[in-house]
């Protein structure tokens, strides 16, 4: 049976009280991410069914929700994901070639996930780094000012975390 | 030097701490408030004559005195940290480094419009940043203020970080409440506007995280003398996030009496053009505002010198103007291409439309796909009227102004930049291999950092 653990639990109790009474809903946003974040970093249908019953809404209202959204995903990801913004002022900063590079130094295309499970690549929207561009996003923290050089350390960094 | 209130003591060692920002002098402008009237509050806010940071500059002491209060129904202070218009990271720099100013900010405005539980709305994205404030959130509680019986006062606060999940339009502030009830971030129809029904019906203010900042130095210094500084009805000062072909990118809190030449061009601020380059065009604030070529930038149409303010850079219309916006600068040198960059801003647009409305949801799938069929050489002429129609049809036929905000950057490209557009469509090979310099340069100007 899924299930978070108790002090997880706990931390969805706490969010919980953070609304009025009744409006435990509001919690979904951030019990979504916590069970992406628990359960292998995507949000299956079982996960999504056991958060409507913790929340006591219908299923129907996590599944609008987690579709809504783009930091949920419906579908398994790599280990590391590299989310590289493309947006206008990255673009004038030369996101394409980083882009480019990553997808010719994993030999993927973007929005696929590398053979053995570690890499997805995705071109996302502007994440509010414009200014320290070009960058991607890789997990909790950004990663700025990237060139070729970075990118090579970057995936040197996450092979050996992963090793 | 312009005068600086809300990034004075950025550069202080530890200042991200309560002991060294209240060391700083944090903190005073609670103390000072409790001695006030919420209704005081309210209206030095109005002396001081702020206008909403977020984008639409609405004045936010007549916001304030707007918001409804029916007996025994609580009401609610949100503070929109979504940012995520292309352009702007402004509020992320305050947040990140200095989070006790946005808290103590917002514990006197709780205050004022008796809020008890205040939320911050921040975007998903900024996940680092939710452990900053919630660090930030405890040690203002262990040190009493916030909880209950503040200072000793009886009014009780407590604030709670909303971690959004990805998604532009959960900063239109409908969406935003949509969102923190946990759902689709799908704008309400207004009326009833939040002051009166917001977030689970409740009577809500929701300000941007720089216009709540800006409420400690009004308290603390008084509303006439924050409207000193700037400029008519720019008063106060303005962080700009400056981003694009620049050699300073960053974050800059400028009081609004510089001319638009100083900030790109004076080592106090963006220290002008890589390379040597050109000046191409800009887009002054933020993604959605109408960009600019470099000689309607600097001068206006009636021949001033365009200075950073809301009224100035306004001057025109848009037909030889733009908007403040966000302060979200993004700046194009001549090798820039204005089809390409309008193509990632229409490509934004259509990814972020919650696809209610379907002059929206399908105007901006079509600008997007005739932007790239014309930046990949493949357009005809009548694309580009085409595009123009597009944006006509959009604008003003949406429940929330997102559509707008997509028509805006495209028709100004059309406006200023038609025959780069053209010549794309003439030179369909070629628009692959280089970008096309238009007449519009302007050439480096060295202003001293004294200016
Ligand atoms: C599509 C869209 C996105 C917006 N995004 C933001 C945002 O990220 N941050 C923000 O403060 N305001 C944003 N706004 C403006 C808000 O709706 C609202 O006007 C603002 O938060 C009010 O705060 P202020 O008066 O302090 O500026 C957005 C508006 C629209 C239409
Ligand atoms: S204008 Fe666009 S984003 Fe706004 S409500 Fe309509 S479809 Fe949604
Ligand atoms: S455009 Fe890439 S972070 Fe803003």
């Amino acid at each position: 049976m899924l299930k978070f653990s108790d002090e997880k639990l706990a931390e969805v109790e706490k969010i919980i009280q953070r609304y009025p009474q009744g409006k435990q809903k509001s919690a979904l946003l951030p019990v979504l991410h916590l069970a992406q974040e628990e359960f292998g970093g995507w949000l299956d249908v079982p996960v999504m069914d056991y958060v409507a019953t913790l929340l006591s809404i219908e299923p129907i209202e996590v599944y609008e929700v987690a579709s809504f959204y783009s930091m949920y995903n419906l579908k398994p990801v790599g280990k590391y994901m590299f989310e590289v913004c493309q947006t206008g002022p990255c673009m004038l900063n030369g996101s394409d070639n980083i882009i480019d590079y990553i997808k010719e130094k994993l030999n993927i295309k973007v929005g696929e996930t590398t053979a053995d499970g570690m890499f997805t690549l995705k071109a996302v929207e502007c994440l509010g780094a414009c200014g320290y561009a070009p960058m991607m996003q890789l997990g909790k923290h950004y990663r700025e000012h990237l060139t070729k050089e970075k990118v090579d350390a970057i995936i040197e960094e996450c092979r050996a975390k992963a090793n | 030097m312009g005068k600086k209130l809300l990034l004075a003591n950025a550069h202080v060692p530890g200042i991200r701490s309560y002991e060294v920002y209240r060391r700083e002098g944090g903190y005073r402008s609670v103390e000072k408030a409790f001695k006030m009237s919420p209704a005081d509050i309210v209206e030095e806010v109005k002396k001081s004559g702020l206008r909403g940071r977020g984008g639409a500059g609405f004045p936010t002491g007549l916001k304030w005195s707007f918001i409804a209060k029916p007996e025994g129904v609580p009401r609610h202070l949100v503070v929109n940290a979504d940012e995520s218009e292309p352009g702007t990271f402004k509020d992320r720099y305050l947040m990140e480094f200095i989070p006790h100013y946005l808290i103590e900010g917002m514990i006197v405005s709780s205050f004022a419009l008796g809020s008890n539980v205040s939320y911050i709305y921040i975007r998903g994205e900024y996940a680092w940043i939710t452990d900053i404030l919630e660090e930030a959130i405890a040690e203002a509680k262990q040190n009493g203020f916030l909880g209950k019986n503040i200072l000793g006062t009886g009014f009780d606060c407590e604030i709670y970080v909303q971690r959004g999940a990805g998604a532009y339009i959960c900063g239109e502030e409908t969406a935003l409440i949509e969102s923190l009830e946990g759902k689709r971030g799908n704008p309400r129809i207004k009326p009833p506007f939040p002051a009166v029904k917001g977030v689970w019906e409740r009577p809500t203010v929701v300000n941007n995280v720089e216009t709540i900042a800006a409420v400690v130095p009004i308290i603390n210094d008084g509303g006439e003398e924050y409207a000193k500084i700037g400029i008519g009805k720019s008063t106060g000062t303005k962080l700009i996030s400056a981003c694009g072909n620049i050699n300073k990118p960053g974050v800059y809190e400028i009081d609004m009496t510089i001319s638009v030449e100083e900030f790109i061009f004076s080592d106090e601020y963006c220290g002008g053009i890589p390379n040597g380059k050109r000046l191409k065009a800009c887009i002054p604030g933020g993604s959605s505002v109408p960009i600019l070529p470099a000689n309607l930038l600097l001068t206006t149409a009636k021949g001033e010198k365009r200075m950073m303010n809301y009224e100035s850079l306004a001057d025109g219309g848009f037909a030889t103007g733009t908007m403040m916006g966000s302060g979200g600068f993004i700046v194009l040198d001549e090798d820039q291409c204005v089809v390409k960059h309008t193509m990632t801003l229409a490509r934004f647009y259509h990814h972020e439309s919650c696809g209610q409305c379907s002059p929206c949801r399908e105007g901006t799938g079509w600008m997007e796909r005739i932007l790239k069929k014309i930046d990949s050489g493949k357009g005809e002429m009548k694309d580009i009227d085409l595009l123009w129609d597009i944006q006509r049809k959009i604008e003003g036929n949406t429940i929330c102004p997102l559509g707008d905000a997509a028509a805006w950057p495209v028709a100004a490209a059309i406006r200023h930049f038609r025959d780069e557009f053209e010549w794309h469509v003439l030179n369909p090979n070629a628009c692959l291999l280089r970008n096309y310099g238009l007449a519009h340069y302007a050439d480096p100007v060295h202003v001293p950092a004294s200016a």
